[in-house]
């Protein structure tokens, strides 16, 4: 155990747990926006992430042609460019969103059916996504082209302001924010609400329900796409299983927010970031799956609904 | 199609069951065990050698996957099915059966039947440990903290030493010889047997339950928590008990397990294996334990005989989940319809 880098790394484990938190909270946004209308846990979402960083690097590679050695880009074409792959990704995301609501859940919720059948269903959906990936890439791990340069703003008591990072801090915020302007202000955001509070209700103000559910889930996979951007220029790498521990992860962030709640998912993410950062450095990467999980327990235990969670019935912003 | 998706086989079935004398349904039981006994051989026998798998031997895979893999899902069933807690993390009591037999047989030299009563036991206390806390919780939450605690069993055994880390245990010894009966690897069809009988043993188990007090008290749970504790029921001790009970069944079949493959690594323990046992259950029928056994069996032994696919077996499987949970969302063989009432908060 090493609790010296708490005092020497401080403020470079914050720096990093926040970029990992808030790619974390954007993925769980797939998780939490579905949960809120739907009740259920999209499982999917993992693979959704994992096709996000796939177009990523299919846009990148095959349509704008660069190669893993390409030299990177600087000013308007460097910023069009990433603007490019990164609204290319989110619709990627979106529609195989949109395509597993309606391959997994849609029939099934006409149905009425048991929730489970529907987690299992998306489970189906979840391995067929994966295996696809795995047999078309044959297992192989794969890197992206460095098209963006790697400088670094400045250093802040050993904290290194690197331009990546700081691009996986401030576009999740910009979208968290004007999501949350959204969800609250707009008439489809209001209609996402209402279809979270009462289905049934929602149906005699004559909100189409079907349609929202389609538009949740397209959020949902928006964000993932954006996140799997990040997630890929930051990292640039990916593999077919990729999504597995991202899923696994900002399942969790979703849960220690508050399950259902937008605001909950980001405080959720950030928290869950810096906790993985900090867990890393002091007891060894290994253990850092464990203590969040210890965490999340002891969280869950004195705070049911997580730690943003209002009652469950109770309005979600 | 509406005729295949409403049709009832367990009901038909029940009706049927119903209809005979008492010297005839131990005349089919009798059968059917003898029948399921002789399986073993079936891909040897011409008229059922379609059965037999490539690559790996059929003998092996009945034993597992197809074998343990109903043990489990039976065991799971009693979670999910009986009680309605969704539990992810079923693995984790697989893998603490699986390393007790493990270290316990290479370290102090104990033999399988010695160790099954422990095996059992730690993954018994591994469920009240778990349960304690998380059974508190509702619906997804525990979901979600019977996952990491699925993960975070796995992650121990890479991390500690008495559990070989991540290369795992090997030399495991093989169960001594019982009744004549040898358990080594020129036998596989023992072990079958060994498993079958297990399988036995568990449906006895579940069905003397189902009828009693835990059983109704269950079925009270699943339909609707508050009005069970209003009633009465101490909720949280018989969502503790379904939770410890299919966590013994689970140690067993980790316990069994480990004596048959001979060596362990933490590989086996995945998070997939959970999802895995919960796509038997719901697959087949939840809570029924015929439907159970036949999904079960029928997801354990699909992937193997369509190996010649290779690289392509898991995409079929996984297509065969979309494709049946859309025709037949409450399994191959669903519970009985007075049983099968929507859970709270469900849409």
């Amino acid at each position: 155990m090493n609790f010296s880098v708490i005092t020497t790394q401080f403020w470079s484990l914050v720096l990093q747990g926040l970029a990992l938190g808030l790619i974390y909270a954007l993925v769980s946004l797939g998780y939490t926006m579905v949960y809120g209308v739907l009740r259920l846990i999209n499982f999917a979402n993992s693979e959704v992430f994992m096709i996000g960083t796939f177009a990523t690097l299919y846009l990148e590679v095959h349509v704008l042609g660069y190669a893993t050695n390409s030299p990177s880009l600087h000013g308007a074409k460097l910023i069009w460019t990433l603007f490019l792959v990164f609204v290319g990704a989110m619709i990627a995301c979106a529609l195989i969103a949109m395509l597993v609501e309606l391959v997994a859940y849609r029939r099934l919720r006409a149905r009425g059916a048991n929730r489970l059948a529907s987690l299992i269903s998306a489970i189906g959906v979840s391995i067929a996504l994966l295996e696809g990936m795995r047999i078309i890439t044959i297992s192989r791990p794969m890197t992206t082209p460095r098209l963006l340069d790697k400088w670094s703003f400045g250093q802040f008591h050993g904290a290194n302001f690197r331009i990546d990072t700081m691009m996986a801090i401030v576009v999740p915020i910009i979208i968290f924010v004007v999501l949350d302007r959204f969800v609250t202000k707009s008439r489809l955001g209001k209609s996402i609400r209402a279809v979270s509070m009462s289905e049934e209700n929602s149906k005699l103000m004559g909100i189409n329900i079907n349609r929202v559910i389609t538009l949740t889930f397209c959020i949902g996979g928006l964000t993932t796409g954006a996140a799997a951007f990040i997630y890929t220029t930051v990292y640039e790498n990916t593999v077919f299983n990729v999504g597995f521990n991202m899923g696994i992860a900002a399942f969790t962030a979703a849960v220690l927010g508050g399950i259902g709640n937008l605001r909950g998912a980001f405080y959720g993410g950030i928290a869950l970031g810096m906790l993985e950062q900090f867990a890393s450095a002091m007891l060894g990467s290994q253990w850092k799956a464990v203590t969040v999980f210890t965490v999340l327990v002891v969280v869950l235990l004195f705070k049911p609904n997580g730690l943003f969670g209002e009652a469950v019935q109770q309005t979600r912003t | 199609m509406a005729n295949l998706t409403s049709f009832n086989l367990r009901d038909k079935g029940a009706q049927i069951w119903a209809g005979w004398s008492r010297p005839v349904r131990t005349i089919f039981v009798i059968a059917v065990i003898v029948l399921i006994g002789l399986m073993p051989f079936a891909a040897s026998w011409g008229p059922t050698s379609f059965l037999n798998t490539p690559i790996t031997s059929f003998q092996n895979v009945l034993v597992y996957p197809v074998g343990m893999f109903i043990m489990m899902a039976l065991g799971l069933n009693i979670v999910v099915g009986k009680s309605g807690l969704l539990d992810l993390g079923y693995v984790a009591f697989f893998a603490i059966g699986a390393y007790t037999q493990g270290i316990l047989s290479t370290l102090y030299g104990w033999n399988t039947w010695e160790v099954m009563p422990f095996g059992i036991a730690f993954a018994m206390v591994a469920g009240v440990i778990l349960g304690l806390p998380a059974l508190r919780l509702r619906g997804d939450y525990l979901a979600i903290i019977t996952l990491g605690f699925g993960e975070i069993v796995r992650i121990v055994a890479i991390n500690l030493s008495v559990t070989g880390g991540a290369n795992g245990i090997p030399g495991i010894t093989n169960p001594p010889s019982f009744l004549g009966l040898h358990f080594d690897l020129m036998h596989p069809e023992t072990y079958f047997w060994l498993v079958f009988f297990m399988i036995l043993l568990v449906i006895w188990m579940v069905r003397r339950f189902t009828v009693r007090r835990p059983g109704r008290a269950w079925e009270a749970i699943r339909q609707d928590e508050d009005v069970a504790a209003l009633m009465g029921v101490n909720t949280l001790v018989y969502k503790l008990w379904s939770f410890v009970i299919g966590a013994a069944v689970g140690g067993a079949a980790g316990v069994l397990y480990a004596s048959k493959v001979a060596v362990i690594s933490p590989d086996m323990f995945k998070f997939d294996v959970s999802i895995l046992i919960l796509a038997c259950v719901v697959f087949g029928g939840i809570g029924n334990i015929w439907g159970v056994a036949l999904g079960a069996a029928l997801l354990a032994y699909l992937p193997e005989r369509i190996r010649f696919i290779s690289d392509a077996r898991q995409l079929v499987f996984g297509l065969v989940l979309i494709i049946m949970m859309n025709m037949r969302p409450d399994g191959l063989l669903p519970r009985k319809k007075r049983e099968k009432i929507t859970e709270k908060g469900a849409k």
